[in-house]
C-alpha cells in the first residue's frame, strides 16, 4: 500500500515541479521566476525525501537539509541582487 | 493500521505539493501567486517529512533527527523568502514606473499624524485632491 501512495506522490510532485517550470519560463517578472525557483527547490525536497522512503535509506536526509539551506540562501541573494544590486556590501 | 496513516501522509503531501504549485501557475499576479508555494508547498513537504519520521522507526530502521532539522529549518525559512520576494517585487514595480494615483490608493491608509509611508510616498504633483481642504502634508 505504501509503494501505492509513494509512486501517486513522486507523480504529483514531479508534475508540480513542471508546473514550476512553466512560470519559470513564463514568468513575467523576475521576482516571479526566484518564487518559481524556490517552489522549485522545495519540491525537489519533497521528491528526494519520498525517494529515500522508497529505497529505505537514510543517506537521502543529508542532500535534502543542504538543498533545503542552499536553496534558501539563493533565493535570499537573488532578492538582495534585485533591491541592492550588490549581494555582498 | 500505522501503514494506512503513512500512506494517508505520503498522499497528502504529494496533494498538497501539487495544489501548491497549481496555484503557482494559475493565479493572476505575483502578489497571489506567492500564497500557493508559501503555505501549500510547505504543508506538502511537511507531510512527506512526517511520513518518513513514522516510517523509518514502524519498519526496523534506524530513526534519525534529520527529519525534524528539514521540518524546522523548511517552516523557519519559507515566511522570511516569501517576504524578501513580496518586497523585491514592490520596490521593482515602484521603480519602474513612478507611483500613480490609483496605486497610492490601493496602498493602506499612513498612520495619522505627520508621519506617512517613508518608502512609498506620492509626489505632490500627483497626490489626489482632498475633499476635505487639507493642507498636502509635506514629503
Amino acid at each position: 500500500m505504501i509503494e501505492t501512495a509513494l509512486s501517486i506522490a513522486l507523480g504529483c510532485v514531479a508534475l508540480a515541479m513542471l508546473l514550476n517550470l512553466y512560470r519559470l519560463l513564463r514568468g513575467p517578472t523576475a521576482p516571479d521566476r526566484i518564487l518559481a525557483l524556490d517552489t522549485m527547490v522545495i519540491n525537489a525536497i519533497a521528491l528526494i525525501i519520498l525517494f529515500g522512503i522508497l529505497e529505505e535509506s537514510g543517506t537521502y536526509f543529508e542532500a535534502a537539509l543542504l538543498l533545503a539551506m542552499v536553496g534558501f540562501v539563493g533565493t535570499v541573494a537573488y532578492t538582495k541582487f534585485l533591491l541592492r544590486g550588490d549581494i555582498v556590501e | 493500521m500505522i501503514d494506512i496513516l503513512i500512506a494517508f501522509l505520503i498522499l497528502l503531501g504529494g496533494a498538497f505539493a501539487l495544489i501548491g504549485s497549481w496555484g503557482l501557475a494559475r493565479l493572476p499576479s505575483l502578489m497571489s501567486r506567492l500564497h500557493g508555494p508559501t503555505k501549500a508547498t510547505t504543508l506538502g513537504v511537511g507531510g512527506c517529512l512526517m511520513a518518513s519520521m513514522l516510517y523509518f522507526p514502524t519498519h526496523g530502521l534506524s530513526w534519525s533527527a534529520h527529519e525534524l532539522l528539514i521540518t524546522l529549518f523548511l517552516f523557519i525559512t519559507a515566511p522570511i523568502s516569501a517576504n524578501m520576494i513580496a518586497k523585491a517585487y514592490i520596490h521593482r514595480r515602484h521603480s519602474e514606473t513612478r507611483m500613480t494615483v490609483e496605486t497610492a490608493r490601493m496602498l493602506p491608509d499612513s498612520p495619522s499624524g505627520p508621519a506617512e509611508w517613508a518608502t512609498f510616498g506620492v509626489a505632490d504633483a500627483d497626490r489626489p485632491k482632498q475633499p476635505s481642504g487639507e493642507p498636502a502634508q509635506p514629503l
